[in-house]
């Protein structure tokens, strides 16, 4: 009896213990990340990094300011388009038909096209935009990243809209509002902070993408001439220039991966901190 | 007979609870299994209990009354230390278990020997006879397969429930009644042979016909063990029980035999609450 | 947009005339947001549409043998998935089989272990983990794990245990071990979040019915509340799978791009979305992108039904701790 308690005890103890460890491995993996970054990448970055434009390979020196300003460009499309279809999409699942059969239908697609590897986006994209024009553009870049943002931020800021209290809504009616005033007035500011917090994080997450930019943005290493044309993002410059066998390259990438990696963070930082602020203003 | 003084208490429980003496005649008194002394506990900053003492009888039913929120079940969960899970609680006081402290035992033995039966029912996602095996299997009390299936069904047949379930032990618990469930749950600590039962309002999510049958229950298990039945049902407590403390704001108002706080009550509180003029 | 900022005019000065507009804009409105919702539903049709014709020269060419066929020869115009399907796969499950052990015991740290705090700190950290671009994952890879599977973990493996074919063989670096590491890294973040959602909506009672028979808090874990929790678990570890098979840069910068099937997890080998990055804008031929774009079709189905799968279960989660 006494062997089989101590028995139970040092299992316990044993197995409490190996949860920790298993908590301590995953959770320091970001910290590795973010070190070798650092310790690579810092050395690496420089003025020059920011205004010039990337060498050819063999000369030392040259910067990313084409890919820098690359990667808003396509941000900035993809934004333009997926932002306001996803919000309006979110706003006629929570407010208008939540429950009808279509609207179910959408939230399962969206929830499906979320699951869709990028690569595949990446083709989709390629076969709309590209093959049409017949040549590589930030359009399509874009539109290709616009896809992957839409049903991120038709799922949140259904979410947040929903979970605006009923009697808001009530409110508002009662006062004579229509359905239309009552959500524009009421419902949508009531949600905006999760609603921001939401764009944010989605745009964060396609900052980041680069299978879907292989075949449809493409790469540059000059500044774009315009949106018909191929452009240069820092997901793909990184890529480009880890896989290449050239030292200085490899300088690059990681100058590239720090500042990416950096923006990516501090913008899930920043949302964290406003949806919490948002959350004492609302207490209080 | 109905309101023997008993010397022993008197040692624990503050006077102005003190079972009233009459006729001054000790005839066979119950040993003292439980004794809970001067308890106060908290939630973080909020003080629940306040210096509560009160001792249960071996083999004796003792139902704990009180409006909602009055500490009745605060107070059981620290007899098996099952308030020690609960972030920022915090208990002072002794509680002795024959005389011995329950911080002084193996919190895992203290709890097999102080079984436990809660307000909703709370099978596990397994099979009924998975369930009621459950505490025999971790604790080590059957050798063997038969040992094992004996046990089951012997902790089945206490709680009542063998009849009904003898020919699906193997399908999942939650295919049974909310009462089912409940007997099942008391099946399952009754399957580990604690000496004492705590039962925190194991009726209120219960019909009537399924509350009869639990009550039925409890005065078939008092031979086997000590019964401490937290209720707001104040009938229940009537039927039920033995002995009766009285709970009020985290005070432990009145403590006697069960005829006397409902007959008698000593104090106007609980004079109040059982005439229903609140809680 | 337009529509809040007139309504600030109407705040201001409410003489009914706004208040006028704004009712007839219900419809319109009704309209406008459910275009948008319609969208959704007809590009992902668009997507799957766009996907069957463009790759039909290659269904026609090989039909379901390009499923079994494990031969891929642009310059003889032989094209079958075999080798690419069973990367994906073997990479997937190696990922799984590190990050499932260990993101379930850290899901179960930070929801039955940790203060409150600190569990509230480690979880934004594996969101952070989450948030990191594969491409970052990738670089990473490339000039860590590679290194350290060449010259460390791959002889070691090796000299130990050779005598499996997993592990016999030279080590290059690159290849499907460490293709399916950086794999476990990254889906570490699904598991731990989606398992410890689950693990958290265990009701209170469950584990205070097994603590109350005597059991320690393993064992009230271990039997009460992961048997509980153990459909969203199973859940997370779709999800996680379906991230998996589906990711392209980390994997396709170090596994070695090699359509061969080897027993050994040292040899480099080759991933369906790999292959789709490299050949894509290099394809020699009609039937050569036909069977790329194909190729993508098999993973999106693939993908498409282990994440229903997932949904189904992490729904079932959900709705049986709400009805107990």
């Amino acid at each position: 009896m006494n062997a089989r308690l101590l028995r139970r005890k040092v299992i316990n103890a044993v197995m409490l213990a190996l949860t920790g460890l298993c908590t301590a491995v995953t959770t320091s993996t970001l910290f590795v990340i973010l070190g070798y970054l650092v310790w690579n990448g810092a050395s690496a970055i420089d003025w020059d990094f920011f205004t010039k434009l990337p060498l050819s390979p063999g000369e030392t020196g040259g910067g990313m300011a084409n890919a820098i300003v690359g990667s808003f460009q396509i941000l900035l499309l993809a934004a333009a388009v997926g932002i306001p279809v996803g919000v309006a999409a979110g706003i006629y699942l929570a407010e208008f038909n939540p429950n009808s059969v279509f609207s179910f239908l959408v939230r399962y697609t969206a929830d499906l096209l979320n699951g869709v590897p990028s690569i595949v986006v990446g083709i989709f994209a390629w076969g709309v935009v590209v093959v049409p024009m017949k040549h590589f553009s930030a359009l399509s870049g874009g539109l290709a990243l616009a896809l992957m943002l839409i049903p991120i931020t038709v799922r949140t800021t259904e979410q947040f809209l929903k979970d605006v209290p009923v009697s808001m809504r009530e409110g508002a009616l009662a006062l004579g509002a229509s359905k239309w005033r009552a959500v524009a007035t009421v419902v949508v500011p009531a949600a905006r902070t999760g609603i921001l917090t939401g764009l944010i994080l989605g745009v964060a997450r396609i900052a980041g993408e680069t299978a879907p930019l292989l075949f449809t943005a493409l790469n540059n290493q000059f500044w774009a001439k315009g949106w018909s044309a191929p452009i240069a993002s820092l997901p793909v410059m990184i890529y480009t220039h880890a896989i290449s066998p050239y030292e200085d390259w490899h300088r690059q990438a990681w100058a590239a991966g720090l500042v990416l990696l950096a923006l990516v963070l501090l913008a899930n930082i920043a949302a964290r901190l406003i949806l919490s602020r948002g959350a004492n203003a609302q207490r209080s | 007979m109905s309101s023997t003084p008993e010397s022993r208490v008197k040692t624990a429980i503050p006077a102005q609870i003190l079972p009233q003496a009459s006729d001054g005649v000790q005839t066979d008194l119950p040993a003292v299994k439980l004794k809970a002394t001067g308890i106060n506990f908290f939630y973080g900053a909020f003080q629940a209990l306040f210096d509560v003492s009160i001792e249960f009888f071996e083999n004796r039913i003792t139902a704990l009354i009180g409006p909602s929120g009055c500490g009745k079940s605060t107070f059981i969960r620290n007899l098996n230390r099952i308030n020690e899970t609960i972030r920022g609680a915090r208990c002072e006081g002794e509680i002795l278990l024959d005389g011995e402290n329950i911080l002084g035992i193996d919190v895992t033995q203290l709890r097999r020997r102080v079984g436990m039966v809660f307000q909703r029912p709370n099978p596990f996602p397994k099979s009924i006879f998975d369930n009621v095996a459950y505490g025999v299997k971790i604790n080590g009390l059957a050798r063997g397969k038969r040992a094992l299936e004996e046990t089951v069904e012997k902790s089945l047949r206490r709680a009542a429930l063998w009849d009904e379930v003898k020919d699906q032990l193997h399908k999942s618990a939650y295919a049974l009644s909310g009462g089912q469930q409940q007997r099942l749950c008391i099946a399952r600590a009754l399957a580990v042979d604690p000496q004492v039962l705590l039962l925190d309002e194991p009726c209120s999510a219960l019909d009537p016909i399924a509350t009869g049958k639990i009550e039925d229950l409890l005065f078939t298990l008092k031979d086997q063990c000590t019964i401490v039945i937290v209720t707001h049902n104040m009938q229940q407590a009537g039927r039920v029980s033995d002995y009766t403390g009285f709970f009020l704001l985290g005070r432990l108002i009145e403590f006697n035999k069960t005829g006397v706080i409902f007959r008698t009550p000593a104090q106007k509180e609980t004079e109040d609450y059982i005439t229903g003029r609140f809680g | 947009m337009s529509a809040p900022a007139s309504i600030g005019v109407t705040e201001r000065k409410p003489d009914g005339l706004f208040l006028q507009r704004l009712k007839g804009g219900d419809p319109i409105a009704h309209a406008i947001t459910w275009l948008a919702a319609a969208s959704v539903l007809l590009v992902t049709v668009w997507l799957v549409a766009q996907l069957w014709m463009q790759s039909t020269p290659a269904i026609h060419a090989f039909g379901f043998g390009f499923l079994w066929s494990s031969e891929w020869d642009p310059n003889a115009e032989k094209f079958g998935a075999l080798p690419f399907i069973y990367g994906t796969l073997v990479t997937s499950a190696l990922a799984l089989a590190i990050s499932v052990p260990l993101g379930v015991g850290a899901a179960i740290f930070l929801s039955e272990l940790a203060q409150p705090g600190l569990s509230a700190v480690l979880t934004f950290l594996v969101e952070l983990l989450a948030a990191v671009p594969s491409v970052i994952f990738g670089l990473l890879a490339i000039f860590t794990l590679v290194p350290l599977v060449r010259d460390v973990i791959g002889p070691a493996l090796d000299k130990t245990s050779g005598v499996f074919p997993f592990f016999a063989g030279p080590s290059y670096g690159v290849g499907v071990l460490t293709a399916g590491l950086i794999l476990a890294v990254m889906t570490f973040p699904f598991v731990i979040s989606i398992s410890r959602e689950a693990l958290l909506a265990v009701p209170r009672e469950q584990r205070e019915a097994a603590l109350a028979l005597g059991a320690t808090k393993w064992e009230a874990t271990w039997d009460a509340i992961i048997p509980f929790a153990r459909l969203g678990i199973l859940g997370s570890i779709f999800l996680s799978l379906a991230r998996a098979l589906g990711e392209t840069m980390a994997v396709t910068m170090v596994i070695g791009n090699d359509p061969k099937i080897t027993p050994s997890l040292l040899a480099p080998g080759y991933t369906i979305a790999s292959v789709i990055a490299n050949e894509f804008t290099e394809a020699t031929s009609n039937l050569h992108l036909a069977s790329l774009i194909l190729l993508g079709l098999v993973l999106f189905l693939i993908t498409i039904i282990i994440n229903a799968g997932a949904r189904l279960l992490i729904l079932a989660t959900t709705r049986q701790g709400s009805a107990t």
